[in-house]
C-alpha cells in the first residue's frame, strides 16, 4: 500500500483557487473601507471651507437683521429659529400620530390587519419629499393654515412646512416605535393580564414604560430627520434665497437646510461672493454636527433596549 | 362560620356579573383613538394622492403624450418632462452600477470576513452614522468632490448626471449595506457548514449558497434605494442641476450625456412648484409629481411584496 504517498499540499486545493480567495477578500475589504472614505470626504469637504468662512467673515454679520448671503448678511438666528419652529411643529404632528399608529399595530391589530396597514405606511414613507413640499404649499397652506390663521403668509410659512415635514416623519416614528414595542417580551403582557390588569392598563403601565428607551430613540431620530429635511421647507417655507428674521411661525421662514438649497438654486450654481459660498459649508457643518449628535444618542438608546431583552 | 361560605360565593358571582356588565369604556376609547390616528395617517396619503392627481388632471388627461416627450419650454402649455425623465433614468442607472456592487461587497465583508476587532466595529458605527446624514450634506460632498474635485471634475464634466449619480450612490450606499447585511445575516449557519464540509472555499460558499439565499432580501434593499435616489432633490440642487431651460435634448441611448448639464424629475418639480405661473406651479408640477410617484410607488410596492413573499416562504 502506498497510503503515505500523497502530499499534504494536494489537500489544500490549487494555488489559483487560493489566490482567488485572497483577491476576493481584498476586494470586499476595500468596498467596506469606501464607507470610511465617504465619511472622511464629507468631513473634509465641509471642514475646509467652513473654517475659511469663519476666519474671513465679519462676526457681527452673523447676528443681524436676516439671512442675505449674497449681500454679506448671515444672521444665524433667522435660520435657527425657523429650524426650531419647523422641527417643533413637525414633532407635534408626527409623534402622536406615529406613536399611536405603532401602538395600534403592535398591541391591537390582528395579523391580517397588520399585513394590510404596514405596507400602506411604508408607501407613505417612500413618497419623495418634493411631493410633500408641493402638498404643503398647495393643499395644507390654503386649506388648513390660512383658514385658521388669517395673517398666515399665503406664499408659504413655517407652519405649513412644519406640518409637511411632520407627515414625512410619521412613518419613521411609527416604524421605530413599533420595533421598540414589539421587542417587549410577551411574558410581561401575560403577567400583567394574569394579575387582572385590563388591556389599557397593560399597554400604558407595562408595555410603554418597558419600551421607553426605544420610543425616545424614535423621537430623537425623527427630530434629526426633521432638522435635516430640505425640500419641504424649500418649497413650502415661503422664503426664497433670503429671509428677514421672523419669530412668528405663520410668517415665511428659511431653515438651515432650505438656506443651503437656496444658495444653489435660482442661479443653477452656487455663486456669489466667496463668503456666500463659504456660508453654505458653515451652515452645512452645523447641520452635520447637530444631526450626527442626535443620531449617536438615538443609536445608544436603541442598543440599550436590545440589550435588556 | 356556616353562613360565610354562601355569602362569599354570592359576592364573587356578583363581582363577575358587574365586571361583565361594566364595559371597559376607557379601554375601548383608547383603542379607537389609536386606530383613528392610523386612519388619519392613511387619510393624508389618500388626500395627497387625490390632490396631485386632480391638480395635474388637465395635463394628464389632455396632453400626456406631449408632456412626456417635450422639453423644458418657457410656455407652460407645451413644456414637458422628457429631459427630467432622462436625467432620472441615468441617475438611477449610475446608482445601480456604482452603489449596488459596492454596497453588497461591503456587506459581504462585514458579515463573512470581518474579524471582531476595533476596526470592524468602527466601520459598522460609521455606516450607521452615514445613514443618518441629511441628504443636503451629501450634496456638499458631491459639489466639492464630484463637481469641483481636482481631476474628478474632468471625468464627470462638472454638474452632470455622472456627478449626480455618484452623489446619490454615496447617499444610498449605507442603506444598501445595512439591508444587505441583514439579508446575509439571516442565512442559516448550516448552509455555510454544509458548503465547507464538502470542501468549498469561503468565496465559493458565499457566491453559490449565501448570495442566492439572501438575494430577495438584498434585492428589496436595492429597489428601495433606487426609489430613494429617484425622489431625492436636495443633493441635486446643491451640485447644480439646471432648473431653467436646456436646449440640448440628446436621444435616450446617447450615453455621452452623462457628462452634460442635466435636470431630473425631482429638481424639475421643485423649480416648477415655486414659479408664479400656475400653469407651471400647479398643473405641470402636479402632473410631473404623478409620473414620479407612479414610479416610486411601483418600486416600493415591488420591494414590499418581494419581502413579504420571502418572509412567508421562510417561516412557512
Amino acid at each position: 500500500m502506498t497510503a503515505t504517498n500523497w502530499d499534504i499540499t494536494e489537500l489544500q486545493g490549487s494555488p489559483r483557487r487560493q489566490q482567488r480567495e485572497k483577491r476576493v477578500q481584498a476586494v470586499v475589504f476595500s468596498a467596506a473601507l469606501v464607507s470610511i472614505l465617504l465619511s472622511v470626504m464629507i468631513v473634509g469637504s465641509l471642514g475646509f471651507e467652513a473654517i475659511r468662512y469663519i476666519t474671513e467673515v465679519d462676526l457681527s454679520r452673523l447676528w443681524d437683521r436676516g439671512w442675505f448671503p449674497r449681500n454679506g448678511v448671515f444672521d444665524l438666528k433667522t435660520l435657527i429659529v425657523a429650524t426650531l419652529w419647523v422641527t417643533l411643529i413637525a414633532m407635534v404632528v408626527a409623534v402622536p400620530l406615529g406613536l399611536s399608529a405603532a401602538i395600534y399595530l403592535s398591541e391591537y391589530a390582528s395579523v391580517r390587519a397588520r399585513k394590510v396597514l404596514k405596507p400602506v405606511l411604508e408607501v407613505l414613507a417612500g413618497i419623495p419629499s418634493v411631493v410633500l413640499g408641493f402638498f404643503a404649499l398647495r393643499f395644507i397652506n390654503p386649506n388648513l393654515v390660512e383658514s385658521w390663521l388669517e395673517n398666515a403668509n399665503s406664499s408659504g410659512n413655517m407652519i405649513s412646512a412644519g406640518i409637511g415635514v411632520g407627515i414625512l416623519t410619521i412613518p419613521l416614528v411609527a416604524s421605530i416605535s413599533e420595533d421598540a414595542l414589539s421587542s417587549v417580551p410577551n411574558a410581561l403582557r401575560e403577567a400583567s393580564a394574569g394579575i387582572g390588569a385590563r388591556k389599557l392598563t397593560t399597554t400604558t403601565s407595562i408595555v410603554l414604560p418597558a419600551a421607553i428607551s426605544g420610543l425616545v430613540a424614535a423621537f430623537i431620530v425623527a427630530t434629526s430627520r426633521a432638522i435635516g429635511e430640505t425640500m419641504v421647507v424649500f418649497i413650502a417655507g415661503g422664503a426664497a434665497d433670503t429671509a428677514l428674521f421672523a419669530s412668528n411661525p405663520a410668517d415665511q421662514g428659511l431653515t438651515m437646510t432650505a438656506a443651503m438649497a437656496s444658495l444653489a438654486a435660482g442661479s443653477d450654481e452656487v455663486v456669489g461672493s466667496g463668503l456666500a459660498y463659504g456660508s453654505l459649508f458653515f451652515v452645512g457643518s452645523i447641520l452635520f454636527l447637530v444631526t450626527m449628535g442626535l443620531n449617536v444618542l438615538a443609536d445608544r438608546l436603541v442598543r440599550k433596549y436590545r440589550l435588556e431583552y | 362560620m356556616a353562613v360565610a361560605t354562601p355569602t362569599t360565593v354570592r359576592d364573587t358571582a356578583s363581582i363577575a356579573e358587574s365586571l361583565r356588565r361594566k364595559r371597559d369604556v376607557k379601554g375601548v376609547a383608547f383603542q379607537a383613538m389609536m386606530f383613528l390616528s392610523l386612519v388619519i395617517t392613511l387619510g393624508v396619503l389618500v388626500v395627497l394622492l387625490f390632490t396631485v392627481i386632480s391638480d395635474g388632471w388637465p395635463v394628464l388627461s389632455q396632453r400626456l403624450g406631449g408632456f412626456l416627450t417635450s422639453t423644458l419650454r418657457p410656455d407652460a402649455v407645451d413644456a414637458g418632462v422628457v429631459q427630467g425623465l432622462k436625467g432620472t433614468f441615468y441617475l438611477c442607472a449610475i446608482v445601480a452600477i456604482v452603489a449596488f456592487p459596492l454596497g453588497i461587497a461591503a456587506a459581504i465583508y462585514m458579515e463573512e470576513y470581518a474579524p471582531q476587532n476595533w476596526l470592524t466595529s468602527f466601520i459598522q458605527l460609521n455606516i450607521r452614522n452615514l445613514a443618518g446624514v441629511p441628504s443636503v450634506v451629501y450634496g456638499i460632498l458631491g459639489l466639492t468632490i464630484f463637481v469641483k474635485g481636482w481631476g474628478i471634475s474632468s471625468i464627470t464634466g462638472g454638474s452632470s448626471p455622472l456627478a449626480g449619480g455618484l452623489t446619490l450612490s454615496a447617499l444610498v450606499l449605507p442603506v444598501v449595506i445595512i439591508t444587505a447585511q441583514e439579508a446575509i445575516r439571516a442565512t442559516p449557519q448550516a448552509l455555510r457548514e454544509a458548503g465547507f464540509g464538502v470542501g468549498a472555499t469561503k468565496w465559493e460558499v458565499i457566491k453559490d449558497h449565501i448570495l442566492p439565499y439572501a438575494a430577495p432580501g438584498i434585492l428589496t434593499g436595492t429597489l428601495l434605494s433606487i426609489a430613494r435616489a429617484a425622489g431625492e432633490a436636495a443633493p441635486l440642487l446643491l451640485i447644480g442641476t439646471i432648473s431653467g431651460i436646456i436646449t440640448r435634448s440628446a436621444p435616450w441611448y446617447d450615453v455621452t450625456q452623462v457628462q452634460d448639464r442635466f435636470t431630473a424629475m425631482p429638481t424639475l418639480i421643485t423649480s416648477w412648484a415655486v414659479q408664479p405661473d400656475t400653469g407651471f406651479s400647479v398643473e405641470n408640477a402636479a402632473a410631473a409629481i404623478v409620473i414620479l410617484i407612479f414610479f416610486v410607488i411601483l418600486l416600493n410596492s415591488a420591494a414590499i411584496m418581494l419581502r413579504n413573499r420571502f418572509e412567508s416562504k421562510r417561516s412557512g
